[in-house]
């Protein structure tokens, strides 16, 4: 939106008047964790900017809170049971939030806004509630405290994600071709693989790392389903907070800052292979 | 028995109603021999997608039966059917390369490697495509894509191939290129073809024979000289070719010629296609290019005078419209051979034309 030479007085004082607030969204979102970066290469063991870090003073910056996480077993543990949970949850909302997403585009599906509305629910119903609910079920069914009951509780939270990116990218898809599909003799089944599921992948996959992050970053459910052998990250975050305001936790925050960024992408780079796989863009 | 095997698919008063209500198709009874080129021709509504959609198996019949070969297929599901089709937005899957998309229906049959790539090479020979292979769909013009749609339901040797308005997407000069092409692939293959279209010359180059629809009927099924020189009602008079319609009562029958007095008090000769009786209303067909300007005196039993209204230069007709017998929309094209009859507008004219082609219709 460049400046056009006939704009008048008002079109080029709201010009500079956009771009101020634009930037001062931008600001606002990032600067939180602009300031956490530099602080996880804190030399003492505060939260707060030391003299020498301000100097910038080699001797102010240190890797020691780095090495805390990758050293300690507390930290190393949540790592472990993050890494086991946010993946199994997120393939099993993948696989669900996917199938949901198909069949609510199934023109014959009976009370499809209904439906919608319920599996969407875990994503509009405050956490707590969700978390307080699960808490009484899974225990009167013996799933409270155990990996299963974590995994199922972030799958539940996670479907919501995928069934709207998937619906999404459904509405655009050519239901032709998979009468195509029929026609020159495939089942239904060879029909999906081979012909829907390539060409909703970008969907798939960006439903597929929201649920993810999801898992990976919840810490209300997990606290109420699961029990100290399903300690995750964010738990022993919140929990180190609260106990011990360690800067081991800016160390993980930056660790997760870069992973997040590196999924994203890795998973926008797939996005865009697959979309011009599809024909989409000129490639 | 001849006749049974000659007949590839037959639609027994099939009826279908998506709403449980109206009836898209009513009581449709048609048959399509082996080898043949039908086409379905109607205006939007007129139910013959949704036949087509029925054979296809995407439909189910609300009433009645479709065979194939002598088999009931009502309860087949599509994939199992072996019918080619070819879509109106060529529905080619954009993941895949042209050599892919026909591969698709031969890998789902099991067919070997090495014969598959062999019959995909054939097929885009045979549509003129050949080294196109490895590029998607959306690397392809319109046509091009047309021509993989085709060569995909013919890939796989199915018995029968139904075309949903396979040209409607393409400009006017590609479309009469690939209707030729269409009809010599399948003069050469032997295939039957069932063709939806709602545009009437490309039936009438294409077909054998057309099914003109109509509110869920088949209105006349012929051959396209047939359906062009004597429709059998009015609808068909009207939605085939450029038509003269002009009404009045019939006054008297004589064998196949009838008399029927125009509403300005005209008597006209006409042939008796499908009026009963005297007092009759008529609506009788005559089509633009039968009409003769200034006819030799005695030559037709119908000559009339008129007065030249406007005149349309087309290259190799005028297109002249005049007032005759109370109608100023009356259509004559003068064909723009040598020595023809050069007119004016507001000019007094007679025109002339034959019993025969002139066919009273009820009204």
């Amino acid at each position: 939106m460049a400046l056009l030479h006939h704009a008048t007085m008002g079109q080029r004082v709201w010009y500079y008047i956009f771009r101020l607030i634009c930037t001062a969204i931008f600001l606002f979102l990032i600067l939180p964790i602009l300031v956490i970066l530099p602080l996880s290469f804190n030399a003492s063991d505060f939260f707060t900017f030391t003299q020498e870090m301000l100097a910038l003073d080699p001797a102010g910056y240190s890797l020691k809170h780095y090495q805390d996480f990758f050293t300690n077993s507390d930290w190393q543990h949540a790592l472990a049971n993050s890494a086991r949970i946010a993946p199994m949850a997120t393939l099993m909302a993948t696989t669900f939030g996917t199938l949901a997403a198909i069949g609510l585009s199934q023109s014959y599906m009976p009370a499809r806004s209904a439906v919608m509305a319920i599996l969407i629910s875990p994503m509009i119903v405050p956490l707590i509630i969700s978390a307080a609910g699960m808490y009484f079920f899974y225990s009167r069914i013996g799933m409270q405290g155990t990996y299963w009951g974590v995994v199922l509780a972030h799958a539940a939270l996670g479907t919501p994600f995928v069934i709207i990116t998937v619906t999404a990218t459904l509405v655009g898809f050519d239901k032709s071709l998979v009468r195509a599909a029929a026609n020159l003799g495939a089942d239904p089944v060879r029909t999906f693989f081979k012909v829907q599921m390539p060409l909703i992948l970008p969907g798939v996959i960006s439903g597929a790392l929201f649920a993810f992050i999801t898992s990976f970053d919840e810490v209300v459910v997990v606290l109420f389903v699961g029990s100290a052998s399903q300690k995750t990250l964010p738990w022993q975050m919140f929990t180190g907070l609260r106990e011990q305001i360690s800067p081991t936790i800016l160390a993980v925050a930056t660790v997760l800052v870069a992973i997040s960024i590196a999924l994203l992408t890795t998973l926008e780079l797939l996005r865009r292979r697959s979309e011009r796989l599809r024909g989409m863009s000129p490639g | 028995m001849a006749a049974e095997t000659d007949t590839l698919v037959r639609f027994i008063e099939v009826q279908k109603s998506y709403d449980g209500e109206t009836l898209v198709v009513k009581n449709l009874n048609l048959d399509v021999a082996r080898g043949e080129f039908l086409t379905m021709l109607g205006p939007s509504g007129s139910g013959k997608t949704t036949c087509l959609m029925m054979l296809a198996g995407f439909e189910p019949a609300t009433h009645g039966e479709i065979t194939l070969d002598g088999v009931p297929i009502n309860n087949v599901p599509p994939h199992k059917r072996d019918i080619g089709m070819v879509f109106q937005n060529y529905a080619l899957f954009p993941h895949m390369t042209v050599a892919e998309n026909l591969a698709f229906p031969l890998q789902v049959r099991k067919i070997k490697k090495p014969e598959i790539e062999s019959r995909v090479n054939r097929a885009l020979d045979m549509v003129q495509l050949g080294g196109f292979g490895g590029r998607r769909p959306a690397q392809l013009s319109g046509g091009q894509q047309q021509r993989v749609a085709v060569a995909r339901a013919l890939v796989f040797d199915p018995a029968l191939v139904l075309m949903d308005e396979p040209l409607g997407a393409l400009d006017k000069q590609l479309r009469e290129q690939m209707q030729y092409e269409i009809k010599h692939i399948h003069e050469n293959l032997g295939v039957t073809v069932v063709y939806v279209t709602h545009d009437q010359s490309e039936a009438l180059t294409m077909s054998n024979r057309v099914a003109v629809f109509n509110d869920g009927v088949i209105q006349q099924l012929a051959s396209p000289d047939d359906l062009y020189e004597r429709p059998e009602n009015a609808f068909v008079a009207q939605f085939i070719g450029e038509n003269n319609t002009l009404n009045g009562t019939v006054r008297e029958i004589d064998g196949d010629i009838c008399t029927v007095e125009l509403d300005d008090g005209a008597m006209v000769e006409a042939l008796k296609v499908n009026v009963n009786a005297v007092g009759d209303r008529s609506q009788m067909s005559l089509r633009p290019e039968r009409v003769e300007v200034d006819p030799p005196e005695g030559k037709y039993p119908n000559v009339f005078e008129g007065k030249v209204e406007e005149l349309i230069y087309l290259g190799d007709h005028i297109r002249t419209r005049a007032s005759v017998c109370g109608h100023d929309d009356f259509i004559v094209k003068v064909p723009n051979a040598a020595g023809h009859v050069h007119l004016k507008e507001g000019e007094a004219v007679e025109f002339g034309w034959m019993m025969e082609d002139c066919r009273a219709l009820n009204a």
